[in-house]
């Protein structure tokens, strides 16, 4: 009951936001200099030409008017026309979203488990050396952006030790048999194991680079709420029925110290999936962040419409799904 | 120990970010060649150490045959200033909208509370190439894409700390004598939250040497020919197989960079957090 | 022989005071010892120190701990923590903060008996049944499956007990089992515990700072002061004639049951000042490095 009316009120200001987004993003890039319809057209094409098409896209009418058809249509799922591809937004959007979502999940589990470990070995040596150097590391971690990570694994693990790919999703000479666009993910559904490791080459490092900062995060928050909860009375308890270290950790610490830490990774997830922008036009990485670049470059306003309200749905879903893992991992809501 | 630490890193970063504010304002003048020229026949020359260099490119040549070094220098100039420029305003309108809001509250709160909201669903690196293709590659306009998207950061965090600042008995004891509002906030909350704003500042410096250099990487800083980080790396990402020394060192820079702000401000954040030390 | 026996024990805070003064005290099979003493005594750390639960910012500096004749503090950690478990068990002072709030009671008694006894499930969840309906609660079948936000205080101290009870341990540590308990609810609990460890044979080592409880609950007691052994005797002869300045001076401190009116006399002055240079003069022996039995 409570987990309802949670849901119904962040869905009401998640509603709010993406209006703001919508209005935002909409006015802002009316203002963008150069007029996409020239830019299509051959270069001895004349003011009436230009007139037509423009007419034709809808720009020749009053911003107002422009964002209610826009609106209109985005509520019908109708997202426009893109100028450079001459193809629905929705398509291109939903086509390279997989792309994306493949990457940004890769990266949230190497994350989870990177930043695990390194909290368990922290808290497990805490006191001692160990906690001191993944203090470090984290540390190290944190001060740096994954932009600069990607650009270091590059040097490291794609240059100096060719170990994977450091360009593009998969190998363009692979014979592709998927029907939709998670490949990794339809890889194993098949058994193509083949592929898939060639993905995963790929993937890798755009994936760790987005993770080492969230793993850092997790790492340093993970620790610091592990070592309070093993100062706690019923681990001390546990500690007398004869378990190990590590058991009272996992079993006893971990559950109880991973609330606290999970409302803030649902942030860092966010922060995480803007990174992909940036990390998939390093790593040439066909999805989504490489196509809102390309498509800032050449002024193709309906598609960037599309994907900045793309984005923004993700980021705001991210968050509501993690209010509503709060609520459903703690036993005192769920109860109450 | 962990204090000896702490100050070991503090004072590394200082040394590092003042030997770059020394090699930025010295660059026409240190630097071994001019960073613009270019000749073909010295293209991709490899560093010193490397057999079949010339003499006197330390760092070697791009492939249009121009200095690494000397862009590299040139470089700090670009970096440091957007740094400066761009961390300052950044703080001064996050800051002055954090505070309102956190001590005023009410409607005002309300208002900047949703905008800040807004704000974090926007990818940030989307939004500022966006903000780029709309106001025209320039530095002024990465200054103002930079402010106009990390403002939410000195906002949410001063906002927080008025707030709780602002529920003190002393706030309560300055109003009672008869200071008003206005003067309560700068008087009484500002001095408490300058320490924050200090510490976010010079991580924000940190940010904008890395927005500055990811615009340049996706072309859409200045120019491509003046030197900047971002373009050395973007141009050394394209011969990267060839002349792996174009990416390498102005990689180098801009880690130790971003590293140095952001140790620097970790460093602050323990020295005026007396619970923290 | 004694089940446990402590000897020499020192304790001291890294870097600084000592905590316990060359500590020796036994407790037989089946005893019950009372270790009395103000709050910073020293008495919870012997507790935490025979069952190696000591924080980690305080270490010991000598003298052994015997479980059944071995020194736990010879043993290597993770053999004298197979061994305290197997035959030790605790009754902690909060119950509010004792039980993992994100498992169900259930586990929480069973899981040692299957994991690390090697019962079967069924065997132990018929236990943890059994003891729920020894420690008087109405519907074990139903406390078992909650979690323990949804108990009060007093059902999860009874449950707490019911758990220390269950792999009939040889000793169990009662670290101030009822001080953080209603008033009302205290007496049962401590009636509780005394009826269990008669039952069941457990020898106690019973920490608290309340003479009464000892008067009703301990054969045997040591009295601590800023860790050091002022007083060990059994109850009867302490109740009768403490030889102890201190200790009879606490006992006058204690309010009677019989004569609630008789009016209290807190410790004098002069008696804490005398047992403070006892514990200098410790103190100065033990750095000269002449041996004392304490």
């Amino acid at each position: 009951m409570q987990i309802l009316r949670l849901t119904i009120l962040r869905l009401l200001t998640t509603l709010v936001t993406l209006a703001g987004v919508a209005v935002i993003v909409f006015f802002v890039i009316r203002v963008v200099p150069g007029n996409p319809i020239a830019m299509m057209l051959p270069p001895g094409a004349t003011e009436a030409d230009i007139a037509r098409l423009s007419a034709l896209y809808g720009l020749d009418q009053p911003l107002v008017t422009q964002f209610g058809i826009w609106l209109g249509g985005v509520v019908q799922g109708d997202f426009g026309t893109s100028i450079t591809t001459r193809q629905p937004v929705l398509d291109l959007v939903l086509g390279r979203l997989p792309a994306t979502l493949e990457l940004s999940i890769m990266a949230l589990v190497m994350a989870v488990i990177i930043g695990g470990a390194a909290a368990l070995i922290g808290t497990r040596g805490r006191g001692t050396r160990t906690e001191g150097a993944v203090d470090v590391a984290n540390g190290m971690a944190l001060s740096v952006p994954d932009f600069l990570w990607g650009l270091v694994l590059m040097l490291v693990l794609g240059v100096l030790f060719p170990v994977f790919h450091i360009s593009g999703r998969v190998t363009p000479s692979l014979d592709l048999p998927f029907v939709t666009n998670f490949y990794l993910f339809e890889s194993l559904v098949r058994l193509r194991f083949d592929l898939w490791a060639d993905l995963v080459a790929h993937m890798f490092m755009p994936a760790l680079a987005l993770a080492i900062p969230l793993a850092a995060v997790i790492g340093q928050l993970l620790k610091q709420s592990l070592k309070e909860t093993m100062n706690l009375d019923y681990v001390t308890l546990a500690r007398t029925k004869g378990y190990g270290e590590t058991h009272v950790i996992l079993r006893e610490a971990l559950r109880n110290a991973v609330l606290p830490t999970l409302t803030l990774v649902g942030v860092q997830f966010t922060f995480l999936i803007g990174g992909t922008v940036i990390i998939e036009r390093l790593f040439s990485y066909e999805g989504l962040g490489n196509m809102a670049i390309d498509a800032v470059i050449n002024r193709d306003l309906p598609l960037i419409q599309g994907i900045v309200i793309l984005f923004a749905v993700i980021f705001t879903a991210v968050n509501l799904i993690v209010d509503l893992a709060y609520a459903v991992l703690n036993p005192r809501l769920r109860h109450a | 120990m962990l204090r000896r630490r702490a100050g070991l890193r503090l004072w590394l970063s200082a040394l590092w970010l003042a030997a770059l504010v020394l090699a930025a304002l010295l660059a026409p003048w240190i630097s071994p060649r001019d960073p613009l020229t270019q000749d073909l026949f010295l293209a991709r020359l490899p560093p010193f150490w490397v057999a079949g260099t010339e003499p006197g490119y330390l760092l070697g040549t791009d492939s249009l045959g121009r200095d690494v070094l000397s862009r590299i220098l040139h470089g700090a100039r670009v970096a440091l200033l957007v740094a400066l420029v761009a961390g300052g305003i950044t703080c001064l309108i996050g800051a002055t909208f954090g505070l309102l809001a956190g001590f005023l509250r009410g409607w005002v709160d309300m208002v900047i509370s949703r905008l800040i909201d807004i704000w974090m669903a926007f990818p940030p690196v989307l939004f500022s190439i966006l903000l780029i293709a709309v106001l025209g590659p320039s530095l002024t306009s990465i200054i103002i894409a930079i402010v106009v998207i990390d403002w939410t950061r000195f906002a949410r965090v001063v906002r927080a700390e008025a707030m709780a600042q602002g529920a003190m008995d002393y706030v309560a004891s300055a109003r009672v004598a008869g200071r008003g509002r206005i003067g309560t906030m700068l008087r009484e909350i500002l001095p408490n939250v300058l320490p924050t704003v200090v510490v976010l500042l010079t991580l924000e410096m940190g940010i904008a040497v890395i927005v500055e250099a990811i615009l340049s990487f996706v072309n859409l800083s200045i120019s491509t020919d003046d030197p900047t980080w971002g373009g050395m790396i973007s141009e050394g990402r394209t011969s990267i197989y060839q002349a792996w020394w174009v990416l390498v060192f102005p990689l180098i820079a801009l880690f130790l960079t971003v590293l140095a702000f952001s140790q620097l401000g970790e460093g602050l954040k323990d020295r005026f957090d007396p619970v923290l030390r | 022989m004694s089940f446990l026996a402590i000897r020499n024990l020192s304790v001291r805070l890294k870097n600084g005071p000592a905590l316990l003064r060359r500590v020796s005290l036994d407790v037989a099979p089946g005893e019950v010892r009372g270790l009395v003493g103000e709050s910073g005594a020293g008495k919870s750390m012997i507790g935490k120190a025979v069952l190696g639960i000591l924080p980690p910012s305080v270490q010991i500096t000598e003298g052994e701990i015997l479980l059944d004749g071995t020194d736990l503090l010879s043993l290597p950690a993770k053999e004298s923590r197979r061994r305290i478990g197997a035959s030790c068990a605790l009754i902690p002072q909060d119950p509010l903060t004792a039980l993992n709030p994100s498992h169900r009671i259930g586990p929480q008694i069973t899981d040692r008996l299957v994991d690390i006894l090697g019962w079967t499930r069924a065997a132990a969840d018929a236990r943890a049944r059994d003891l729920l309906t020894e420690v008087q609660i109405a519907d074990p079948a139903r406390v078992l499956r909650s979690y323990p936000h949804e108990l009060s205080g007093g059902m999860r101290q009874r449950i707490l007990i019911a758990s220390a009870f269950a792999a009939e341990p040889k000793l169990i540590v009662a670290d101030e089992p009822t001080t953080a308990l209603d008033v009302t609810v205290q007496k049962q609990i401590l009636r509780l515990i005394a009826g269990m460890q008669a039952r069941h044979g457990t020898a106690l080592l019973f920490v608290t700072h309340d003479l009464g409880v000892v008067s009703k609950v301990c054969q045997q007691l040591s009295v601590l002061y800023s860790g050091l052994v002022v007083e060990d005797s059994t109850v009867a002869d302490f109740f009768a004639s403490p030889r102890h300045p201190y200790s009879a001076a606490l006992l006058a401190a204690t309010p009677k049951y019989t004569d609630p009116d008789a009016g209290l006399h807190p410790v004098p002055d002069a008696v804490i000042d005398a047992v403070r240079a006892e514990v200098a003069a410790f103190d100065r022996t033990l750095a000269k490095g002449v041996k004392t039995h304490g």
